[in-house]
């Protein structure tokens, strides 16, 4: 396997809480992101998965400084990004881009698309062959847009097409790496579909790497080669996704697993079913020991007091787990039991 | 008693703007059975929004106009006094909505907000309502109800927000509940949780769902009855398992092939090309033909001239489509779309 | 909600002193030797810098500024040895143009100003909200409209318009009513009532026509609004979806609106007063401004900015009696 392209370390991000009458003070914070460590490969995907409030987003965007991140590494292409400076720093967004999920509110509506999509020349001094104009258009037939349309302004074009926008921009400089957050979840099933493809396409002619947020966890699974699971700022399990979405370790994972509906009746009537109990806790205030643990059906007083750390149990299969699902027994219902879930 | 709750005909929906009139239903029809659920599935801007609150009547600028005929319980709603129509909502019929947050009043206690919606249909003495409201936030879910009464939308979660939502509108044991949209705003393991306890809630109360989704993962679980929507009309009714393993409509097809699976690694997602119709400029023939990849098996071009019809496959399975058994089976067994025998 | 409220009263004091430093500052940064300004018609070198010692104009800024505050606050006196005068709390200075103390003037002009601006807000505001709801509720429909273009006149036309107007065809012409003489509403009620009919009016023509607007687009925005869907769903009568859910949801921006209107009026209506000739704060800020006598600038700019002040404070409890989500969070 080559080397990774980007190296995550410990990665944290905290936002102060503040109170007080006229002058502010810290009274705590929110671990949004609270140490996080794996590695992305060139031409994977990495899918980053999990409920509102885990931490995702938040993560996504601290990767690529974005965000300021409160501590940890983060290494792309053998180099120190936090340690960078403005300049330094800018000119290597040429190799990490990122696609947002509302691809309205991140294209500016007074430019075109040309010069939305020709951006990213400009700001790194760029000249591509054949003048900007031509990219831009080779670009635009490269993610299904008519290059007629090249003066057209975003709100001429339906949220399909301008998730095909906020695509060619990301690609113009041909990145190494690119962040998508949550890229499809605000389009219609059948758009969303096409706009998997064409990433997909990309991946496949370009050989970049994606980074994927989002909460779907049956487009996860179509785009990721490997995938983390995240629960309140922290990785819960990472590994391939086949083993995860077959074979789950972490009763987190189980659970969020279990509960997405299968489109298949007799498949979906039929399914293991664990029903989580309560609500996501705080973020500002978690629970001690595991994080899950208040919620989790199979903790004991260990989970409440000792944190687990993200331990490889095989070979690239880690978790963050005391008592991880057995998967020796033949399914995983017959060892759920207790109060906390229904299972059938 | 019939066994019929709620039976719609011909219903259709029109806003009169000023790009011209926005056919927003077209010619709708449908059944629901009491204790049943009937998904209506459908993506965005494809009526199915529309035609339940036209059900409520609570399609209401003075721009629109609803004809057709909404049978309820034994009364026609279309063209009934609005007040008669008042009197229903909430009693009889009731309604959950997508994002339970802007759902609420932001200004008002659960507490306020589940009493009025006793004491608006039934002269209730206030302890009397507040006694109620607390045995179905227990019902519903709600741990501590008798503080959360007290509390404001905002200071509840998600989850919980939408169960006092449906606690709101089952309060009165309504005979049908429209759920539009009730769990996409919400986390998967939330969704659980909820489509957990509306299930629960049918049985218990024999309501009728009308279930509003673009979630297939959400009718395949929930629904018996399956009606897909598409530019504003019904291209497919069926029963739950003929939908999804004799689907007889190419947009039932391309909805099916879109969906990246749960249970299987895709290699590649099928997806429908182009986007769907402008309600005002609706195609003159078939309204999904401009997307339509089979349309030129139909000889002569009819996809793109005349509309077909909503034709009986069985007595239980509709569908508008030109194409004929053998085309449909062959088309379902090369892209490898539900069950063929 | 009581932290929240201490908060803003702390707020509040901070920004009145930022204020009276401001005004302080201001009234010595006026190009004039305000000693100059005490003085007559015959007036030496001697007088001015007599009167210069006597009001303190020769001590150091800070020390004047403390004098001055303390004069609020206690009171002071002028002068030293015989030539003293006592000014007692709250003392905004000593107008030599009028020969009076200015809190004198101030607490005879702050009465009309008040009985002017309260008038005209409880007139603006019943017709302004009356009209915003009737016409949001008939949006697009002739009534609309024609409420609409109603406040589109009444909100271009301007207050010394209507208020000549008024005058000359009420009054002048068709002597419906009395010249206009104010008299305090407790030494003779309907004296009283027959001047403030008319600039009640007129100001409050300028401002209900704002007001309707602005209710009928708060109206609209908040009808649309997914709560209101729910309410009407729970099978509410739309009276009630239209008075308990969409305008209690719609109000926080009135409130604010009309609590710095009044604000703002009870530093002085100038322009209705002077047509009205009411002897009102505005008249009193304005005369003293075109004869440079520069206690009573100080002092009115003072006492119009405090309104302003406090009425935002008003208005952000208000907003957190409205709004549990500004209250609890």
């Amino acid at each position: 396997m080559s080397a990774p392209i980007l190296r995550v370390k410990d990665l944290q991000k905290h936002f102060p809480v503040t109170s007080g009458n006229l002058f502010k003070k810290q009274v705590g914070e929110v671990r949004a992101v609270d140490g996080l460590t794996f590695d992305v490969y060139p031409g994977e995907t990495l899918g980053l998965v999990g409920e509102s409030g885990c931490g995702k987003s938040t993560a996504g965007r601290s990767m690529l400084r974005l965000l300021e991140p409160t501590g940890g590494s983060v290494e792309f292409d053998g180099q120190d990004l936090l340690a960078m400076g403005k300049r330094q720093l800018v000119s290597m967004r040429r190799e990490m881009q990122m696609i947002f999920q509302d691809p309205y509110s991140s294209l500016n509506p007074r430019h075109t698309i040309g010069s939305i999509i020709g951006a990213p020349f400009d700001v790194q001094g760029v000249k591509p062959e054949g003048g900007t104009m031509k990219a831009v258009q080779s670009l635009m037939e490269r993610v299904g847009l008519n290059p007629e349309h090249y003066n057209r302004y975003p709100n001429e074009f339906s949220g399909g097409q301008r998730q095909r926008i906020g695509i060619a921009r990301a690609i113009a400089l041909k990145p190494k790496l690119i962040v998508c957050d949550e890229p499809v979840s605000a389009l219609d099933v059948s758009i969303q579909a096409q706009v998997l493809n064409l990433l997909d396409d990309i991946q496949k002619e370009f050989g970049i790497a994606y980074i994927f947020v989002a909460h779907d966890l049956s487009v996860v699974r179509h785009i990721s080669d490997r995938v983390a699971v995240m629960y309140l700022g922290k990785i819960m399990e990472l590994t391939t996704r086949d083993q995860l979405y077959s074979a789950p370790l972490h009763p987190y994972t189980h659970a969020l697993l279990s509960a997405v509906p299968i489109a298949d009746p007799d498949r979906e009537r039929a399914r293991e079913r664990i029903i989580l109990n309560g609500d996501l806790p705080s973020p500002s205030n978690p629970p001690s020991g595991c994080v899950f643990s208040t919620r989790c059906w199979k903790a004991t007083d260990r989970c409440s007091s000792e944190i687990p750390v993200l331990r490889e149990i095989s070979a690239g299969h880690q978790i963050a787990c005391h008592f991880p699902e057995d998967r020796s027994s033949a399914t995983a219902s017959s060892t759920v039991s207790g109060t906390d879930f229904t299972a059938n | 008693m019939s066994d019929v709750i709620l039976s719609v005909k011909n219903l259709s929906v029109e806003f009169a703007t000023e790009d011209g009139v926005v056919h927003a239903v077209d010619n709708v029809s449908y059944e629901v059975k009491r204790g049943q659920t009937l998904a209506i599935v459908g993506e965005s801007g494809s009526g199915k929004s529309v035609s339940s609150l036209a059900v409520m009547g609570l399609v209401r600028s003075n721009n629109a106009t609803v004809t057709g005929e909404v049978h309820f319980g034994g009364q026609e709603l279309v063209g009934l006094d609005p007040e008669e129509v008042r009197k229903l909502r909430g009693l009889k019929m009731a309604m959950i909505f997508q994002d339970p947050l802007s759902a609420l009043h932001p200004f008002y206690t659960i507490g306020e907000q589940l009493i009025e919606a006793v004491q608006v249909h039934e002269k209730v003495s206030d302890g009397d309502a507040r006694a109620r409201v607390k045995t179905m936030l227990d019902r519903v879910g709600i741990a501590s109800a008798e503080q959360r009464m007290d509390e404001y939308p905002h200071q509840l979660s998600g989850g919980m927000r939408q169960r006092v939502m449906i606690a709101m509108a089952l309060i009165n044991s309504p005979e049908l509940l429209i759920a539009d949209e009730p769990t996409t705003a919400l986390d998967v393991t939330v969704q659980a949780q909820i489509l957990e306890l509306l299930r629960d809630l049918q049985k218990e109360f024999g309501t009728a769902i009308v279930l509003i989704t673009h979630d297939l993962g959400v009718v395949a679980d929930m629904a018996d009855d399956v009606m897909v929507m598409y530019g504003g009309q019904a291209v497919e009714q069926a029963p739950v398992r003929e939908l999804f393993y004799q689907p007889q409509m190419p947009y039932t097809w391309g909805l099916l092939a879109s969906i990246p699976q749960m249970h299987t690694s895709s290699l590649k997602l099928d997806p429908i090309p182009g986007t769907p119709p402008s309600l005002i400029n609706l195609p003159v023939g078939c309204v999904f033909a401009p997307r339509c990849t089979h349309k030129d098996l139909v000889a002569g071009g009819l996809c793109l001239t005349t509309r077909p019809d909503l034709g009986a496959v069985s007595d239980t399975h509709a569908s508008r489509c030109h194409l004929n058994e053998a085309q449909r089976i062959e088309i379902r067994r090369s892209r490898n779309i539900g069950k063929v025998d | 909600m009581f932290p929240y409220i201490i908060r803003r009263v702390m707020l509040m004091i901070f920004m009145l002193f930022v204020l009276s430093v401001v005004t302080f500052l201001l009234f010595n940064a006026v190009p004039t030797d305000p000693a100059m300004l005490t003085c007559g018609k015959t007036c030496t070198p001697q007088i001015v810098e007599a009167n210069r010692i006597r009001l303190g104009l020769d001590q150091p800024l800070p020390f004047q500024y403390f004098e001055w505050i303390k004069g609020i606050f206690v009171g002071r006196t002028y002068g030293s040895g015989t030539q003293t005068f006592d000014c007692s709390a709250p003392c905004l200075g000593y107008s030599f143009k009028n020969g009076e103390e200015v809190t004198i003037m101030i607490k005879q002009a702050l009465p009309v100003t008040m009985w002017l601006a309260l008038g005209a807000f409880i007139l603006w505001m019943s017709f302004g909200i009356g009209s915003g709801i009737y016409a949001a509720n008939r949006k697009g429909k002739w009534q609309d409209r024609t409420i609409m273009a109603i406040t589109l006149i009444g909100y271009s036309l301007p207050v010394f318009l209507i208020g000549l107007m008024m005058l000359i065809f009420v009054i002048v012409r068709a002597h419906l009513l009395p010249y206009p003489d104010y008299v305090s509403p407790f030494e003779n009620p309907l004296q009283f009532l027959q001047t403030m009919i008319l600039p009640w009016i007129s100001l409050a023509i300028l401002y209900a026509a704002y007001y309707t607007r602005l209710t009928r687009s708060q109206m609209l925005e908040t009808m649309s609004e997914d709560f209101i869907r729910t309410a009407r769903a729970k099978g509410l009568p739309e009276k009630r979806v239209i008075r308990k859910h969409a305008f209690r949801a719609g109000l926080t921006p009135i409130v604010t609106s009309a609590g710095m209107d009044l604000a703002g009026l009870l530093g002085g209506a100038v322009i209705t007063e002077y047509v009205f000739s009411l002897p009102g704060l505005g008249r009193l800020a304005i005369d003293a401004v075109k004869d440079y006598d520069l206690p009573t600038i100080t002092a009115t700019t003072l006492v119009a900015a405090t309104f302003i002040i406090i009425a935002n404070i008003v208005v952000d409890v208000l907003y957190a009696a409205i709004d549990p989500r500004v209250r609890l969070s």
